[in-house]
């Protein structure tokens, strides 16, 4: 394997604007996993924006600094007030709390973030290894594999992610379908433009992400619970003490791997991997009723996995442009907003981008070591802002934000229609994370299935002939038809146990 | 690459049971535990909206696709051989109306809605300064239409007290400007 490339990649990342914005990117993680309301999809899309200024590189370091430095950050909210900042966070709560309670916070953060850091920094090392192999393997996808895969994709984050199934896909074909508003790249005729100038262009991705994720946000959370603030319980000393990083070792390599492999797939992520990794200690834990009571391994697992997960969900998107989740989606969007096309040619075209990101995530997981330690304090104080007072802030920020794009109120409105649009979705039970996906890869999966038509001459039979396509296919269909499989699978079990039984 | 199924054991576990581990279905329990958890940190969510709401839901998503394929089939569908350019949009649309008729019969039982409350209200005064600032915008510069938001979600919408309301807003806008306008000299409309 040629390493000059990565070591180039250092000298990206060590140039000064680079740090800093490496710096920015996860102290912005970190404060918006400590904050209650935005989350690390939410703070993105309103940061959209910014990502014009900067160079490429800068802004991909900055962004992707910002969702893992919100594994960090969810930590201290989970352990110290019982609330969860991410859902990755939610089975840290039984222990972190229980831990908490003992007055023994300190430990809890300290394990959490030393986990995070050596889960973080083992996925990186892997991602480094694995990534230039995926996409070497991927150079030879052709239209047919892409569109597969596209759909693959979308499928997948609709399939996993919490909330009903069916009007998650609703929501990705809704998606699909804001995708081709604008001149079509084939035939040069309008689609559902209705005479407008300004829908002609189509729809920047920019204002959806930013009103879907972004102002509904903000919107819901208007409405309902102005939580009410609770003191943080008191945070002692950090350092976990021998014993405690002895107890934790095991969980800390396990939760490393399990994040990683669970972090590739698309949609399964860092949720599934924290409850996974917590899962497997608790069943190899001597004494399992330690768990829920303050057992250091049961933070020590899922954040060492959240955090390993959310790097390695950077493979698919680097490798083969298929985003794994709604914040990879906004990478993706933003990567197409400087001219990159994330994919299989990523590394050998844009070697910068490429180990310029994965290696500053090296840089980002040492700064983040650092403020979750020593300077956790701060954070902790943090806590005590009121949720009413960064409302407008956020607001703010986001609709000037979207007017500077292009200098437009028409963006403005725009923004605020795709966030009426996300608030109405949320309050009916409708996720917009597969909407915003499925809009980002909406003309892709376009694209590349009327090239295969072309290449195939009409015979959609192509596309199950190819062996990848014909795979990656298959495997769509059992996805969809997962839940009538899962129930076939279920009621076979209760036979099973009764011919143990007997 | 099938979804990962959280009932079955790891793969990359390294070692066989310790002796003695009950065979529990871990995972399964741990997934009901953390659903009580979220459930117990969302009891502040309003009420579910019932069946109507679902209904309600599913008829606009139908609507949309309804809409889809009468607008793509008036673009020209072309053949396989030749897509036109509705062609597309057409198949969705009709994947659109397949489901959200799925949904509007089999969803009413669906207890993920919320329904509007007075504090719904609140949503709509926020849109409507939203939306204020926006027209105002180009017209008068960034400047007071922004202090009038802040103030308005802070004193009304935050229930901040009036003092606080005040000096934030005026702090706040003020530093946009000094950010926005003086260090990364964004040209956004200002007042002078």
């Amino acid at each position: 394997m040629d390493i000059s490339p990565i070591l180039d990649g250092f000298g990206v990342v060590l140039e000064p604007a680079n740090l800093l914005y490496c710096l920015i990117g996860v102290i912005i993680g970190m404060l918006i996993g400590v904050l209650p309301g935005l989350g690390p999809g939410a703070t993105i899309a309103i940061l959209l924006p910014i990502t014009y200024g900067i160079g490429p590189v800068s802004a991909i370091i900055m962004l992707a600094g910002i969702f893992y430095g919100a594994q960090y950050g969810g930590t201290i909210t989970s352990v110290l007030l019982r609330l969860p900042g991410e859902a990755s966070s939610v089975v840290t709560v039984f222990d972190g709390f229980a831990l908490a309670k003992q007055g023994r916070a300190g430990t809890a953060l300290g394990i959490a973030a030393i986990g995070s850091f050596v889960g973080g920094t083992v996925s990186i090392l892997a991602l480094t290894l694995v990534a230039p192999v995926v996409a070497g393997f991927a150079l030879d996808f052709g239209p047919p594999e892409y569109a597969a895969l596209g759909i693959l994709g979308v499928l997948l984050i609709s399939s996993v992610g919490n909330g009903n199934r069916l009007k998650a896909i609703i929501a990705a074909c809704v998606g699909l379908l804001l995708a081709t508003v604008g001149r079509d790249t084939f035939t040069g005729a309008e689609r559902f433009t209705f005479g407008s100038l300004n829908l002609a262009e189509g729809i920047d991705f920019i204002p959806i992400a930013m009103g879907l994720f972004g102002l509904s946000e903000i919107l819901y959370n208007l409405e309902e619970r102005h939580n009410q603030v609770h003191s943080p319980a008191k945070v002692g000393n950090v350092w976990p003490s021998r014993k405690d990083l002895g107890q934790a070792k095991g969980a800390i390599g396990r939760g490393s791997l399990i994040g990683f492999v669970l972090g590739v797939l698309p949609g399964g992520g860092a949720v599934l991997s924290s409850l996974a990794a917590y899962a497997l200690e608790k069943r190899r834990a001597k004494q399992p009723e330690r768990f829920g009571r303050g057992a250091v391994e049961g933070v020590a697992a899922p954040e060492t996995a959240n955090n390993a997960a959310a790097t390695s969900s950077f493979i698919p998107l680097l490798t083969l442009g298929i985003p794994a989740n709604a914040t990879m989606a906004l990478i993706f969007g933003a990567l197409l907003i400087q001219g990159i096309q994330p994919g299989p040619q990523l590394v050998t075209e844009h070697p910068d981008v490429f180990w310029g990101v994965i290696n500053s995530m090296y840089i980002g997981n040492i700064l983040l070591l650092i403020m979750s330690i020593p300077m956790v304090g701060v954070f902790v104080r943090i806590l005590r802002v009121r949720p009413a007072i960064l409302a407008p802030i956020t607001v703010l920020i986001t609709l000037l934000g979207a007017y500077t794009v292009n200098n437009s109120a028409y963006d403005i409105y725009l923004v605020i229609v795709f966030g009426v649009l996300g608030y109405l979705m949320k309050k009916f039970g409708f996720e917009p994370g597969p909407l915003v996906l499925a809009f980002v890869l909406g003309s892709m999966i376009e694209n590349s299935s009327r090239q295969s038509l072309l290449i195939f001459g009409g015979d959609p039979a192509g596309f199950l002939t190819r062996p990848i396509s014909g795979t990656v296919l298959a495997l769509v269909v059992i996805v969809a038809a997962w839940p009538l499989i899962r129930k076939a699978l279920r009621r076979k079990t209760p036979d099973r146990v009764e011919e143990k039984i007997t | 690459m099938s979804p990962p199924d959280p009932t079955r054991p790891d793969p990359t576990r390294p070692e066989p049971d310790p002796p003695g581990a009950p065979p529990l279905d871990d995972a399964d329990v741990l997934q009901a535990e953390a659903d009580r958890l979220q459930a117990e940190l969302e009891e502040a969510r309003p009420p579910h909206a019932g069946p109507y709401a679902q209904l309600g839901a599913a008829v606009v998503a139908l609507a949309a696709g309804v809409f889809g394929v009468v607008v793509s089939s008036t673009l020209g569908l072309g053949r396989l051989t030749q897509p036109g350019p509705g062609l597309w949009p057409f198949a969705i649309s009709v994947i659109i109306i397949v489901l959200s008729a799925t949904l509007a019969f089999t969803g009413r039982g669906l207890q993920d809605t919320e329904r509007f409350s007075r504090s719904s209200l609140l949503t709509v005064v926020g849109l409507v300064t939203l939306v204020g600032l926006a027209s105002l915008l180009p017209v008068i510069g960034f400047e007071i239409p922004s202090l009038l938001l802040m103030f308005v979600w802070l004193r009304w919408l935050g229930r901040e007290s009036w003092r606080s309301s005040i000096v934030i807003s005026v702090g706040a806008v003020a530093a946009f400007y000094v950010l926005f306008v003086l260090l990364l000299q964004i040209p956004l409309p200002r007042l002078i």
